[in-house]
């Protein structure tokens, strides 16, 4: 009987409302109870005095690139990024090589995450064969095989009719459809945020419009279709408060926003570095406070890092050459910590549920909680203790990080899977 | 890091007088030709041109070998660009042949700038992608100030496609710093609101009469013709409204002149009248070209401002 207790820790569960200072006892890969002084015998211990105990983290928008993009990442190299960075599941995109538009390669990513992988792996299918935008994936099969929602996610279905469709059938089958909101005629060829910044660089712009119009057709569909709808890492102010009306209404719509829309605007960026190129683009500073705002007045639901592992061959180059994405899995609780608890702006159990119920509510899944029953994993980390970023020192294959060499107060600690220590720092 | 030329916005005015003044004393005499000097004697630049250019590329070749400086020209079709390797690459194998500097021009925006940061050796930008063309900039102004006392208080109108225009910003950056009033017209599409806020004293309108009435300077930029495939305007309607004719001239100081950066295209935003006209000082243009090229590789390649900068 392998026993853990993580003695003397806050935990903070939010499902469950549970916030103070006690142990938690985990046996045989199931939480057993929360408690005060809990007997230690025959137990691994883990000392969490002065941090955070918490439901494992989920990240429900990362990109593994397994299969075919080996290169960049692999599920077990994400996977343990993902244990370093607190995070003990990941949801990866369907972006793979094939795409994950059928059973076929959803089964294959969940048995490599099973032999190689230190997290949980939920994967998300595409919602249109080879994410063209055309023809519905397999997606009954993909749900059957354990993906856990849809998105064409890097493609945005320009069509509305097949949204439409994929609206339906999402909601026949209970999942989620996430949609990277994006209008392709819009963007097209733009490689930062539109705005002052692109105008002096000389830099083809990528205007919050084309994110807004997306997010106002997709509420509306949602609306005719009674879809759960999720907008995946929301970064412009209209989209923000069209969620927010969306939810007014008593829509199934949430969103999710990366730790990098709350910390940096397009300002921010280092002239031409690629590493501060990703979509949607970081924007503009209103943008900023909108998503800011939108965390703290609930219309945001989750945090999720997008996860773009980009290999240095790929990042080293001409600006509009560069591929969009950086790494997030790492940085996310620092970030986090930084922009949204440390200047007061939601309190420290906000944060989790951010990363916790929110993202397991929005997937559907029996995570994010510490409840007697519950798988047990959990995700240990300081809020005050200080460490620098060293992108080469990554578990992730890739290199491409804005933070590299930044200075954050607080951090993973370590991170319980099933009951296992898969992490410690 | 090495002390090249990246841009116009960087630079302080102090230095672009310096560099303004000392192109002055590289101007030709009574009908001569750029007289020969041995300023750069045994150093050697390379000119790196990934997208043709006839003119920026001659006019860099001459000023270096006026001042006495080796140099070479490689265009991209003709160099290994076009058998995978990288950027990084190639420039990693150039700066290996110790050249002092490195020309370049590139269709993409702040290539030099990525460059700047690998490399040792300084980089002198002549054109990249719709961000900056720092030279031309400042030819510009050496023409402006051979017609005139100074650049304070002078009304600039810049007008054509505005957003694609590197010649556009890097004039922008370089007359704000100097208190002129700029004008920027095009057509909407053209015409991003936020130029508005890249430097001070900048002004936009898409009326052209407007941004001609009572102008010291006129420049006009060229319609490129490769972005016609992106439709933000009708081309059929150009001419009409953002090509300069002659009685456009009637609007502006009567002393005023009319610029263009060059290759012009007659009949599309200037009219072969208003090209040939008296107060066309295009060709004095082209020929500052050469001493204002002349003063910026004297600047960047004699050493006194480099530092970092490979040892010979």
């Amino acid at each position: 009987m392998a026993r853990l207790l993580i003695k003397n820790g806050r935990v903070i569960d939010p499902a469950s409302h549970h916030d103070g200072v006690a142990d938690v006892w985990i046996e045989d890969g199931v939480i057993k109870g929360i408690g005060v002084g809990l007997n230690a015998s025959g137990a691994e211990v883990i000392d969490a005095t002065g941090l955070i105990v918490a439901p494992g983290f989920i990240d429900m928008h990362v990109h593994l690139r397994e299969p075919g993009f080996e290169h960049a990442e692999t599920i077990e190299s994400g996977s343990r990024a993902a244990a370093a960075g607190g995070f003990t599941s990941v949801c990866p995109m369907p972006n793979t090589k094939p795409v994950n538009d059928n059973a076929t390669v959803t089964s294959y990513m969940i048995e490599k995450a099973r032999r190689h992988a230190v997290v949980n792996v939920f994967p998300i299918g595409a919602i249109t064969k080879g994410s063209a935008g055309e023809e519905l994936a397999a997606i009954g099969s993909m749900k059957q095989a354990g993906a856990v929602a849809i998105s064409d996610d890097g493609r945005p279905v320009m069509n509305a009719r097949v949204m439409r469709w994929a609206m339906e059938f999402a909601r026949s089958l209970g999942i989620p459809v996430i949609n990277h909101c994006e209008d392709l005629h819009l963007s097209a060829g733009g490689d930062m945020h539109e705005g002052a910044e692109s105008v002096r660089l000389g830099l083809r712009g990528i205007p919050g419009c084309s994110e807004d119009v997306m997010v106002a057709r997709d509420i509306l569909l949602a609306e005719v279709t009674g879809a759960r709808y999720h907008v995946a890492h929301i970064s412009s102010r209209h989209s923000v408060e069209m969620v927010q009306f969306a939810k007014t209404r008593g829509l199934a719509v949430t969103a999710e926003a990366t730790p990098h829309h709350l910390a940096l605007a397009d300002r921010d960026m280092k002239p031409y570095d690629s590493n501060y190129k990703m979509k949607p683009p970081l924007r503009g500073s209103c943008d900023v406070t909108a998503v800011l705002e939108g965390i703290v007045n609930g219309a945001i639901d989750a945090i999720a890092t997008d996860h773009a592992p980009h290999p240095g061959s790929e990042k080293m180059q001409e600006f509009e050459s560069c591929p969009f994405g950086i790494l997030g899995l790492e940085t996310a609780i620092g970030v986090s910590l930084e922009q949204l608890v440390h200047p007061g702006k939601i309190g420290i159990s906000r944060l989790v549920e951010l990363f916790t119920t929110g993202p397991a509510r929005i997937l559907g899944i029996d995570r994010g909680t510490l409840s007697p029953g519950a798988p047990a994993d959990v995700t240990i980390f300081s809020m005050d203790r200080e460490w620098t970023y060293d992108v080469n020192k990554s578990f992730s294959k890739s290199r491409n990080s804005p933070f590299d060499g930044k200075t954050f107060k607080g951090g993973s600690v370590a991170t319980v899977v099933a009951g296992e220590i898969v992490w410690r720092g | 890091m090495a002390h090249g030329l990246l841009g116009i916005e960087a630079l302080s005015r102090e230095e672009i007088q310096a560099i303004l003044d000392r192109a002055k004393d590289f101007q030709p005499r009574d009908g001569q030709s750029f007289r020969k000097y041995d300023l750069l004697r045994d150093k050697m630049v390379v000119n790196l041109f990934f997208e043709t250019s006839t003119r920026t590329r001659t006019s860099f070749e001459i000023a270096a070998k006026r001042l006495g400086a080796d140099s070479v020209s490689i265009t991209a079709s003709a160099s290994s660009v076009t058998k995978g390797e990288s950027l990084v690459d190639t420039l990693n194998t150039l700066a290996a042949m110790r050249p002092q500097a490195i020309i370049m021009r590139h269709a993409a925006s702040g290539a030099p700038h990525f460059l700047q940061r690998h490399l040792e050796i300084p980089i002198i930008n002549a054109g990249d992608g719709t961000h900056e063309h720092p030279t031309q900039a400042l030819l510009d102004a050496r023409t402006i100030l051979d017609r005139g006392a100074k650049l304070e208080g002078l009304r600039v109108a810049i007008i054509g496609d505005i957003a694609h225009s590197r010649v556009a910003r890097s004039n922008v950056y370089l007359l704000s710093k100097f208190g002129a009033n700029i004008v920027l017209c095009g057509p909407a599409s053209l015409l991003p609101e936020a130029l508005k806020t890249i430097a001070p004293g900048v002004t936009l309108t898409t009326n052209m009469d407007e941004a001609i009435r009572d102008a010291d300077v006129i420049m006009m930029l060229r319609v490129q013709l490769e972005r016609q495939h992106e439709p933000g305007f009708s081309a059929s309607e150009y001419f009409q409204f953002y090509g300069l004719r002659l009685e456009h001239l009637k609007l502006a100081r009567p002393d005023a002149i009319v610029m263009h950066p060059g290759p012009i295209n007659r009949g599309r935003e200037i009219s072969s009248e208003a090209a040939d006209s008296q107060r066309s000082v295009i060709l004095n243009q082209v020929e500052n070209g050469i001493s204002v090229r002349m003063a910026v590789l004297e600047r960047v390649m004699s050493g006194k401002k480099t530092d970092g900068a490979t040892a010979h």
